[in-house]
């Protein structure tokens, strides 16, 4: 069921989204080849903001250029390089946080939109003494092979299976109005938005399969 | 200020230097003591030789000079060590070695991870330096005990003595570094295996899953500079114009700094340098290549592919063959360009400070990089330190020194560390591609159906030439372009297959399975086609004719038995077949595919057969297959680096399309058991996919796909 009006926004599904994604890398392709606007020398330098991020539980006071995405202000400005940067154009998911606990593509937004906001990062999700029950099953389901894609496909995973709690839709649910089950067809629609160049797949959706489940049975 | 870094000798000279660094397959390890790497060797550790460290806490360490991208060395490398070894696997803990000839890759004799090697060239040193180390901890308790060696034995990690008394290894830890290093220790029988040939977790959890695994880009030096690039679009493009006060004005940008291979702009982080290089907007004269596109590489491929005359097989008489057959069927097949697109964009970390260079990099080729980037820096390769960190896919790419290189000298012009990151648009652009090749095919069946005459003429870019460390041998044949086509397992009595060199410009490089990759295809579809002709079942018509290649034809009969071949299949669905040997290992793979109205081909399930010797960890392998069944999809269904204009025309992952989970079909590997010595397991399983898939649409649509990626367009209706 819809919860509230904006959840339909949310309905769109990731392929929209990465459709949404290509057509501003198109556009930022054919700006680098066409010569922007000249700045002059002597123009004041870009806006900048002040923000507090909450990240992993932990506030953070950042003054930093607006144009920041948020990728660049977790991995450059708070050294947290556990969510990684794979195309910066919202098209491979390795970039994937929690934010408010929905899933997005932190490349394909700026630090300065996320003001007082809680952030969820790989590094946030459980503690080496209780792991996260979707890290659990990546290493018990050998859900990785380089690692790269990893934070990505398990913050993209838990923010998968609370769209799947609250009942959202995807491209591939056939009745809109239903509660949607995790089959096979919605797991990887749900997650065909995080690339795996290692063709770790199958072993990802044993993994998240096993978690589902387990949410479903308790 | 702009500071040109000039060089005398081009990119493929300092290449060059590097095979002065080849010094052939290395000797087993020598007695020799291990010298420092991550943790010191002290007098309370027993380390006999550079792999294997045992501490007082009965802890054992493996040190791996391979590089890790996904392929699990990090876990195969120890497991070689501790079952010789006798630890117990739970007390076993691995670290990455620094760059030192000690950790040379015994298949290279150079310390570099690629080709499927590391098992086939670790597989008796690593197994060596394990028995050395039980040997010597045996001599040492037999000493203590006052018994024979030969009463004792061990297990997990202890000597068992009489009567049972235990001793851990680490008990024994200064006793056991006063023995002599045995030369020629007894290795186990396969049957006593213990740790080898048993499903194992990976060693490099949980820092994979809890975001504090660390990956070149991850790198971070204090008082570093990011730089961001301008590439030549084309190999030897001069940059002739650039904005540099625009450049500058973006805040951040620090230095603006030429190099042979384009123009970094240097900053306070990636943004502005990314920024800075957008500003700067290099205008290029691109020379006579400012109107190179496909079309030109199609052509000069056809042309060397039809006058191919470096002969790499020549049997019997192809053509008289040709002129008595039955039947002649021709064809021509192409594919494209490819890019390794690894998850992880390209970087490297360099700073050059006087003569002493230190990298952090995740790359697959330390021993050479060492070599050439001491030439690069002008300092001496004992001097040039590489922290190999964890690499998000390799898949060849991270062999090529390219971005080691441009790091090494931006450094060495700022005069302070420098990150060198490349846009997902730079890595994609960057060159280093699979190569494109064209094939002229002609085949012959006598009326009795079986295969009388192969003729093939391969028109290709030669990798050994851009290498760097190869030549091309003196009857002209690069034996990448051709390998899994000349060297295919099919007893046909008359054959000519050739190689014509053509280079149209973009450069070229190892992509997974390389030649394989593109050949299976060729090899494979042919070969059907030639079935076809004969109107024989595909299967049958091929197990007619690997006679002279058992190992072919039985991971082909057993992969056709397990997907049910010739047995019903759901409305639509059709299977297809391949089999190629790559790297060692001998892979059949069957495909179920379906072709909807549109022509969308839909890859349902892959049996795959495996047969690769013994095994080290099976669970490693059946994730190599699949991986590399989705690695060859993608190239299949997706993959096309095109030229328009002198320029590459994909740039991100929405026109580079690569395989995603929706794509990904079931996929069953079965690994055939064998006794035979291991072959590879990163590549093999790549080249069999593409042609598997291609012959199952001709069977579901009569329409013969002939190049890659495939034609939806071809295909619309016809199922």
């Amino acid at each position: 069921m819809l919860a509230h009006p904006f959840d339909t926004i949310l309905a769109i599904s990731r392929r929209e989204l990465l459709i949404a994604g290509s057509a501003c890398a198109a556009a930022a392709t054919a700006d680098a080849q066409s010569a922007p606007a000249p700045r002059p020398a002597d123009a004041p330098p870009p806006p900048a903001s002040t923000i507090t991020l909450q990240v992993n539980g932990q506030s953070h006071r950042l003054t930093l250029d607006n144009r920041t995405s948020l990728l660049d202000a977790l991995r450059e400005h708070l050294h947290l390089t556990g969510t990684k940067k794979g195309c910066d154009h919202g098209q491979c998911g390795a970039c994937t946080v929690l934010l408010d606990g929905r899933r997005v593509n932190s490349c394909l937004t700026l630090a300065v939109m996320h003001d007082g906001a809680q952030l969820t990062t790989i590094e946030g999700l459980g503690t080496p003494a209780r792991l996260h029950p979707l890290q659990a099953a990546f290493i018990a389901h050998d859900g990785y092979q380089c690692g790269y894609c990893t934070p990505g496909q398990i913050c993209s995973a838990v923010g998968m299976l609370n769209e799947l709690r609250q009942g959202i839709p995807s491209h591939v649910s056939t009745d809109l109005q239903a509660r949607p089950q995790l089959t096979n067809d919605e797991l990887r629609e749900r997650m065909s938005g995080n690339i795996c160049r290692c063709g770790a797949y199958s072993n990802i959706a044993e993994a998240i399969s096993e978690v589902a489940g387990a949410e479903v049975r308790s | 200020m702009d500071m040109p870094v000039q060089t005398n000798k081009s990119r493929r000279g300092f290449l060059k230097t590097q095979a002065a660094l080849v010094v052939g397959f290395s000797l087993p390890l020598a007695a020799r003591r291990a010298e420092a790497a991550i943790d010191p060797v002290d007098s309370n550790t027993f380390a006999p030789n550079a792999w294997v460290r045992i501490t007082p806490d009965n802890r054992v360490s493996v040190v791996c000079g391979s590089a890790e991208m996904g392929q699990g060395v990090l876990t195969a490398i120890p497991m070689l060590l501790a079952e010789e070894l006798d630890a117990d696997w739970k007390l076993v803990s691995v670290q990455q070695s620094p760059v030192d000839t000690a950790y040379n890759n015994p298949a290279f004799g150079m310390q570099a991870t690629g080709g499927s090697s590391t098992i086939r060239g670790h597989w008796t040193p690593l197994r060596t330096a394990g028995a050395q180390a039980r040997e010597m901890l045996l001599a040492a308790a037999a000493a203590q005990l006052n018994v024979d060696a030969s009463t004792l034995r061990t297990e997990k990690s202890h000597v068992i003595g009489p009567g049972g008394k235990k001793i851990p290894y680490g008990a024994l830890v200064e006793a056991a570094s006063k023995q002599p290093v045995p030369e020629k220790p007894a290795l186990k029988s396969p049957k006593d295996f213990k740790i080898m040939g048993k499903p194992t977790n990976r060693l490099d959890t949980p820092a994979k899953i809890n975001g504090t695994a660390k990956f070149g880009i991850d790198a971070h030096v204090d008082g570093m500079l990011v730089a961001v690039m301008a590439r030549a679009p084309f190999p030897d493009a001069k940059p002739k114009s650039m904005d540099e006060a625009k450049a500058k004005a973006v805040k951040g940008v620090q230095k603006i700094i030429t190099i042979p291979s384009g123009v970094a702009v240097l900053a306070d982080g990636y943004w502005a340098a990314r920024k800075g290089r957008d500003a700067l907007a290099v205008q290029w004269d691109m020379g006579p290549h400012a109107d190179f596109d496909s079309a030109k590489v199609t052509s000069q491929l056809e042309e060397a592919a039809s006058s191919a005359n470096a002969v790499a097989v020549d049997k019997g008489n192809p053509k008289d063959a040709a002129a008595n057959a039955t039947q002649t069927i021709s064809a021509r097949y192409e594919v494209p360009y490819l890019a390794h697109a690894c998850m992880e964009p390209l970087n490297c970390t360099a700073w050059v400070k006087g003569d002493e260079v230190t990298l952090w990099v995740g790359t697959q080729s330390q021993g050479p990089a060492q070599g050439i980037l001491a030439h690069v820096a002008e300092a001496t390769p004992a001097k040039v330190k590489i922290n190999t960190l964890l690499l998000g896919g390799g898949f060849g790419r991270r062999f090529a020194p390219d971005f080691t290189i441009d790091a090494t000298l931006l450094s060495k012009a700022a005069g302070s560390p420098v990150k060198l990151i490349y846009a997902r648009e730079d890595d994609m652009a960057a060159g280093y591609y699979r190569p494109a090749s064209v094939v002229r095919f002609e085949g012959a069946v006598d009326d009795k159906g079986a295969a009388t005459m192969l003729r093939a003429g391969v028109g290709s870019p030669s990798i050994m030439a851009a290498s760097g460390f190869m030549k091309i041998p003196e009857n002209g044949v690069d034996s990448m372009a051709v390998e899994g086509l000349a060297d295919h397992p099919y007893a046909i009595p008359n054959q000519r297959i050739a190689y014509g060199r053509a280079e149209p410009g973009p450069q070229v490089w190892f992509w997974r399975s390389v030649g394989h990759s593109q050949n299976a295809f060729f090899i494979e579809s042919f070969i059907d086609e030639m079935a076809a002709a004969a109107k024989a079942d595909p299967l049958q018509f091929r197990l007619a004719l690997l006679s002279e290649a058992p190992r072919h034809k039985a991971v082909l009969e057993l992969a056709a038995a397990r997907a049910g071949y010739g047995k019903p299949l759901p409305k639509g669905h059709v299977h297809g077949i391949a089999v190629a040997e790559s790297f060692g290992s001998y892979v059949a793979e069957i495909a179920e595919v379906s072709v909807a109205a549109d022509g969308t081909p839909k890859v349902h399930k892959v049996t795959a057969v495996v047969d690769c010797g013994m095994t080290v960890n099976p669970q490693t392998i059946a994730r190599q297959i699949e991986g590399a069944i989705c690695y060859g999809l993608s190239a299949a269904l997706y993959g096309r680096i095109s030229y328009k204009d002198g320029r590459v025309e994909q740039s991100n992952f929405h026109d580079y399309p690569v395989a995603r989970m929706t794509d990904m079909p079931k996929v069953d590997v079965h690994i055939m058991p064998s006794s035979e010595n291991p072959g590879g397991i990163g590549e093999p399983g790549t080249p069999p996919l593409a042609p598997a898939v291609t012959n199952a649409i001709f069977k579901a649509t009569g329409v013969r796909i002939r190049s890659l990626p495939i034609d939806t367009e071809a295909l619309k209706k016809k199922a």
